[in-house]
């Protein structure tokens, strides 16, 4: 028999699949007496669709199969270090011993899990230049909360009742001035100049005293990194504000420059990006934050410790304790240990030189692609960047193809469209990380692709309009999913 | 780009109509192209309500980014315009016309030491363009 060839858009949903009376398992003959249920549990319909276990597995086999993942290739999504994850963190963390213990078991027979928070603890204050750190947060975002809270609190202990004012360079993530807002505090944009720099002039204004601090993300959403970074964290310090420090853009300073040394009072670290878990639709984050010693009273906790100090018969006793001024727990139990456990496993496994390799590579990587493809696509701010660069995607001789189009096209290429329309500051952006884990020859393969789309720009602007044309499902409607957006079936 | 030669213009591309003492105000064509295919518009303020140059009076989001509005005059909110929330994409089609967001009742001369004229602002737009 013949039948046509599909596309991954004629799948079918399960309920489609569904074959009355056909069924995955069957039970064995009642031996008790049988009872009514009572009629008021009963519903009329039940719509539940009926199938044999192969149906089930060959629907879900075949639908994982459309799945696009670092794992099947390259995936340049700016800003979110989609680097290549190490599956010896997944086989490490899956040890009988990580998987089944409990938060609440006694901390003795959990020494070994205790032991890994404490150490991480110490190996991210080490990577960031700070003196204490809490595990807690979930994520960046939440790590960023936590952090501005604890500058809050400071403040707060300290009398300071009118420094309310926290300043936001305009290049920076939109998670930024929504965790000052919603710590309770007045958000003030501060502009970029030329060079992609925080415009010192217009800064210097905004250092008085209703100054709470400022949140800045170096290397910033442009991949550069910024060159009045000690001068900027001086002028705030000299005002009376603290500095927070977006660890998102980490992969570029491992081993190379450290957050406390540049003048932050306290930072997050995305565990997910620069220690390589899975993460965006993989698994969860885990956003840590370090801490300058004056702040470490007021962090969340709990913080991992030394109960009891080393004997001559004795190992130490590791435990818990909350800090004395602390926010308290900002998430249930001591946060997402499996997401510790990968990115302790990563750093042990590179090792100082092996993290500095990281982001020496990272940048190299970045610079390598900056430099082939800024030949036809705009580069607004050209200089050297960092791990990451954001080019203009736009093209001179095809004016009505965008970014959009671009990042499209590049699905029928197999790759993974970068970020796009961010940062704001530049029009039409397409953010690409090509991150360290990349060979020269998937790399070359990009160039290639983005050098084939900017012709076919010129020469063909509706194949780029229509595109992707290879993927299960072609052009989205996104004013659509966006305006008319249906969550029950 | 379509810059209308009567309006005064912000930098963060609102655009007034001054009226005798009412002026209205909306975002520019040029903002509408920046942000593409506007899915939804609020104005987070009520009739009768005072403003001060510089307050958010609204945000628009589009399929690529969501942007505060701000007026650029001084005064009491005499009208507010539900039809941008109802159908946001008129923004896109008529930002200069059926798409004003407020009108705003002011007392005395406007503060325009901020504001363009249609030429500034054609420069303004220019200029960011490269």
């Amino acid at each position: 028999m013949c039948t046509k060839p599909t596309t991954g858009n004629e799948q079918k949903t399960i309920f489609e699949l569904s074959s009355a009376g056909r069924r995955g398992m069957r039970y064995p003959k009642c031996d008790v007496p049988e009872a009514e249920l009572p009629s008021g549990l009963l519903r009329d319909e039940l719509p539940m669709p009926e199938l044999s276990e192969a149906d089930v597995v060959r629907h879900f086999t075949n639908l994982s199969e459309l799945n696009y993942s670092l794992d099947n290739g390259f995936y340049p999504l700016g800003s979110c270090t989609m680097k290549y994850n190490p599956k010896i963190d997944e086989k490490l963390s899956r040890l009988d011993g990580f998987v089944n213990v409990h938060p609440l078991q006694p901390i003795e027979t959990v020494q070994g899990s205790l032991l890994v928070m404490y150490e991480l603890q110490d190996m991210l204050q080490r990577i960031s230049g700070m003196d204490a750190c809490t595990l807690t947060p979930a994520a960046g975002a939440h790590g960023e909360f936590s952090g501005v809270k604890t500058i809050v609190a400071w403040h707060q202990a300290q009398g300071h009742d009118k420094r309310k004012v926290m300043l936001i360079p305009d290049s920076a993530h939109g998670t930024n001035p929504a965790t000052s807002a919603m710590s309770g505090l007045v958000v003030k944009p501060v502009p970029t100049d030329a060079r992609g720099n925080i415009d010192l002039e217009k800064l210097a204004p905004l250092c008085n005293d209703e100054l709470a601090g400022i949140m800045i993300t170096n290397p910033n959403t442009l991949g550069l990194f910024d060159e009045h970074i000690v001068e900027v964290n001086e002028m705030v310090h000299k005002a009376g504000g603290l500095v927070y420090g977006d660890g998102a853009n980490m992969n570029a300073l491992l081993g190379i420059a450290r957050p406390g040394d540049l003048g932050f009072d306290v930072m997050h670290f995305n565990l997910h990006k620069t220690f390589a878990t899975p993460h965006g639709g993989g698994g969860p984050g885990s956003g840590p934050i370090c801490a300058k010693a004056f702040l470490a009273d007021y962090i969340p906790g709990p913080v991992a410790c030394v109960l009891e100090e080393e004997t001559e018969e004795m190992p130490p006793l590791y435990g818990l304790k909350m800090p004395e001024e602390s926010m308290g727990q900002v998430r249930s139990f001591w946060g997402h240990f499996g997401v510790m456990l990968k990115a302790y496993v990563y750093i042990l496994m590179e090792g100082e030189e092996g993290l500095r390799r990281v982001s020496e590579y990272a940048t190299l990587n970045a610079n390598y692609l900056m430099a082939a493809l800024k030949k036809v696509y705009p580069l607004p701010f050209d200089r050297p960047c960092m791990h990451e660069f954001v080019l203009e995607g736009k093209l001179p001789n095809a004016p009505e193809v965008r970014a959009l189009d671009i990042a499209k096209r590049l699905m029928d290429y197999k790759f993974h469209p970068p970020t796009n329309y961010f940062p704001l500051i530049v029009h039409e952006a397409l953010m690409i990380e090509p991150t360290e884990t990349e060979s020269k020859q998937v790399l070359d393969e990009f160039i290639e692709a983005m050098l084939v789309i900017a012709k076919e720009a010129e020469e063909n602007p509706q194949l780029l309009h229509d595109a992707p044309l290879t993927t299960p499902f072609g052009r989205m409607d996104e004013v659509k999913a966006a305006k008319d957006l249906i969550l029950t079936a | 780009m379509k810059i209308e030669s009567d309006l005064l213009y912000s930098k963060n591309d609102e655009w007034v109509r001054i009226e005798g003492d009412t002026a209205t105000i909306g975002i520019t064509d040029y903002a509408q192209s920046q942000l593409s295919d506007i899915v939804f518009a609020e104005v987070s303020i009520e009739k009768g309500e005072s403003v001060e140059a510089g307050d958010c009076i609204g945000t628009v989001e589009s399929v690529k980014a969501a942007s505060d509005i701000y007026t650029p005059v001084s005064g009491t909110v005499t009208a507010v315009n539900e039809a941008v929330a109802d159908e946001p994409e008129i923004i896109n089609k008529d930002a200069f016309g059926a798409a004003w967001f407020i009108k705003v009742e002011i007392d005395g001369p406007i503060d325009n030491s901020e504001l363009m004229d249609a030429g500034d602002y054609r420069k303004y737009c220019e200029e960011r363009e490269h």
